[in-house]
């Protein structure tokens, strides 16, 4: 005998009975399911056409990555590397470089990414590179990173995450959710 | 034989070849189309309007994909599987009536390609030569998945074959003849089967599940332990021929039921028309009831769970047997009965 008291209240008692003759001509049951699957045809379907109808992303939906410039057009991304550091999957490098006169429409900071490059076979999307970034530098947006046959193309460099003055990308969703709350 | 009627037979064959193909090409895109429906989904929709030109895109795929025999496999018997799947298939639609006779050019056409006095025979034997194709495949493909399909296959064929045929000796019994001209005939008007013999009619309904591989006794291709069953090894156009083997035995087994127990092309207040008008009405009938009974079996496809392999045996021997045994009893009684034996 088992004296032992269970400590949750998740305990089942199961049985298993014997089935009666009308269980066991499974007509009635058989007809019950065909009953249900019939009300089916009858509803809305939930399908999303996709090609033609695209859905709302949330607005805290994490995709492509993008560095961000200034009012100016000058870039925020200041290589401090904390993107790098903070990043989970070791998808980001970059190589930092001196800001020299003549560039200051360019970089907002005397020191700037002279390459900054993301693979995004490696990316998670997790989003920690946008909260360890200081400078409101790199964020990640509602675009989704293509597919490809390549590889090497899905390492991502400058000239493809750096928002075009022309193009600008909308990011102020982000900027008002979640823990980033600074400046 | 005449010419003429050499010729009217051939066209008669030529159609009927191109409809159950057509049929069956168009059953597998209704079967997508139904799963759909049931599950609130749309289905194919890309090829074409509503995706209707979707059974062509899945030949034309087929076509073109490695026809591939595997190195271990008995390479002629490999590829006659699939054609005996598919040759005993389209044989059967041979015998069934699709209506009256039509008068075309001062001559009487009976539509049917050839009025056996043995018909009803003529398709139990064929469907029983179907499971060697599955038999065969499965056994040439040399693979442990293939050769316990092919034996599934053919034991849950012996065990549900004989059901069917203690059914179709009931309505056989009650006609007085084998040839489904008279079966049909004998069904004049409302004056069907199914309301004499309804427990003939599900248990042949069911069996007819069992003999078309269909769920819930899809066992032989099971695709959760078998990983397809006797076309794991199939590839290409001959993979195609099970598939396509599948739908054109699901319309004949549609037909098969409505030429046994819902009377054919007869229709309430067939007497009101003669003639070819008679014999086109005959064939709307007839294909409306069969299709009613090929969406009847996607219905229950995607309704019920696949059975237990035990359970397709307790079933098959222990409960359709007897049940139909013993409607064979009561209706023979009944008939003598009928016919003055006590007296």
């Amino acid at each position: 005998m088992n004296t032992m008291q269970s400590l949750t209240d998740r305990k089942k008692v199961v049985s298993k009975k014997e089935m009666t003759f009308m269980e066991k001509l499974y007509l009635p049951a058989i007809i019950g399911g065909m009953w249900i699957t019939f009300k089916h045809l009858f509803r809305k379907n939930n399908t999303v056409k996709y090609p033609e109808q695209t859905r709302e992303f949330a607005p805290v939906y994490r995709g492509q990555h993008v560095l961000k410039r200034d009012e100016e057009g000058r870039e925020n991304c200041t290589a401090c590397g904390l993107c790098a550091v903070a990043c989970p999957a070791e998808a980001i490098t970059m190589v930092a470089a001196e800001r020299v006169k003549g560039e200051e429409n360019l970089y907002r900071e005397e020191k700037y990414a002279e390459k900054y490059e993301i693979n995004m076979l490696r990316c998670i999307f997790c989003g920690l590179c946008e909260e360890a970034c200081p400078k409101e530098a790199i964020f990640l947006t509602d675009r989704i990173v293509p597919s490809n046959f390549e590889r090497d193309e899905f390492v991502y460099v400058k000239d493809r995450l750096v928002e075009q003055m022309d193009n600008r990308i909308d990011i102020t969703k982000r900027q008002h959710t979640g823990k980033r709350s600074k400046i | 034989m005449e010419t003429s009627e050499l010729i009217e037979k051939l066209i008669l064959i030529v159609t009927l070849f191109a409809v159950t193909l057509g049929i069956a090409a168009y059953a597998t895109y209704f079967e997508r189309k139904v799963a759909a429906w049931f599950q609130d989904r749309i289905g194919p929709d890309r090829a074409g309007p509503f995706g209707i030109l979707q059974p062509l895109a899945d030949g034309g795929k087929l076509f073109f994909k490695e026809d591939f025999i595997p190195d271990a496999a008995e390479k002629w018997l490999f590829i006659l599987g699939p054609g005996i799947a598919m040759f005993t298939a389209l044989m059967t639609g041979s015998v069934i009536p699709w209506s009256t006779n039509l008068t075309l050019f001062g001559q009487d056409i009976a539509l049917q390609v050839a009025d056996v006095n043995i018909g009803i025979l003529f398709i139990m034997g064929f469907l029983s030569i179907g499971v060697y194709g599955i038999m065969i495949g499965g056994w040439a493909s040399n693979n442990k998945y293939s050769l316990f399909s092919a034996v599934r296959a053919s034991s849950q064929m012996i065990s549900y074959e004989l059901a069917m045929g203690i059914c179709v000796i009931v309505v056989v019994m009650m006609t007085g003849s084998l040839g489904l001209r008279e079966i049909v005939d004998a069904q004049h008007g409302m004056n069907w089967n199914v309301f004499y013999q309804p427990v003939a009619f599900v248990v042949f309904f069911i069996c007819a599940l069992a003999e078309t591989n269909r769920a819930p006794f899809d066992l032989p291709e099971c695709e959760s332990e078998l990983i397809g069953g006797y076309h794991t090894e199939y590839g290409s156009m001959k993979m195609g021929f099970y598939l396509f083997a599948e739908y054109v035995s699901l319309f004949i087994s549609s037909a098969v039921i409505s030429t046994l127990f819902f009377g054919g092309y007869n229709f309430p207040g067939m007497d009101n028309f003669e003639g070819n008008t008679l014999a086109i009405l005959g064939v709307v009938a007839m294909f409306t009831k069969t299709f009613i009974f090929v969406f009847i079996f996607m219905w229950i496809r995607w309704t019920l769970p696949r059975f237990r392999f035990d359970q397709l045996m307790h079933l098959g021997w222990k409960s359709l047997i007897p049940i139909s045994l013993i409607n064979l009893l009561i209706t023979g009684l009944v008939i003598a009965f009928n016919e003055g034996w006590f007296k």
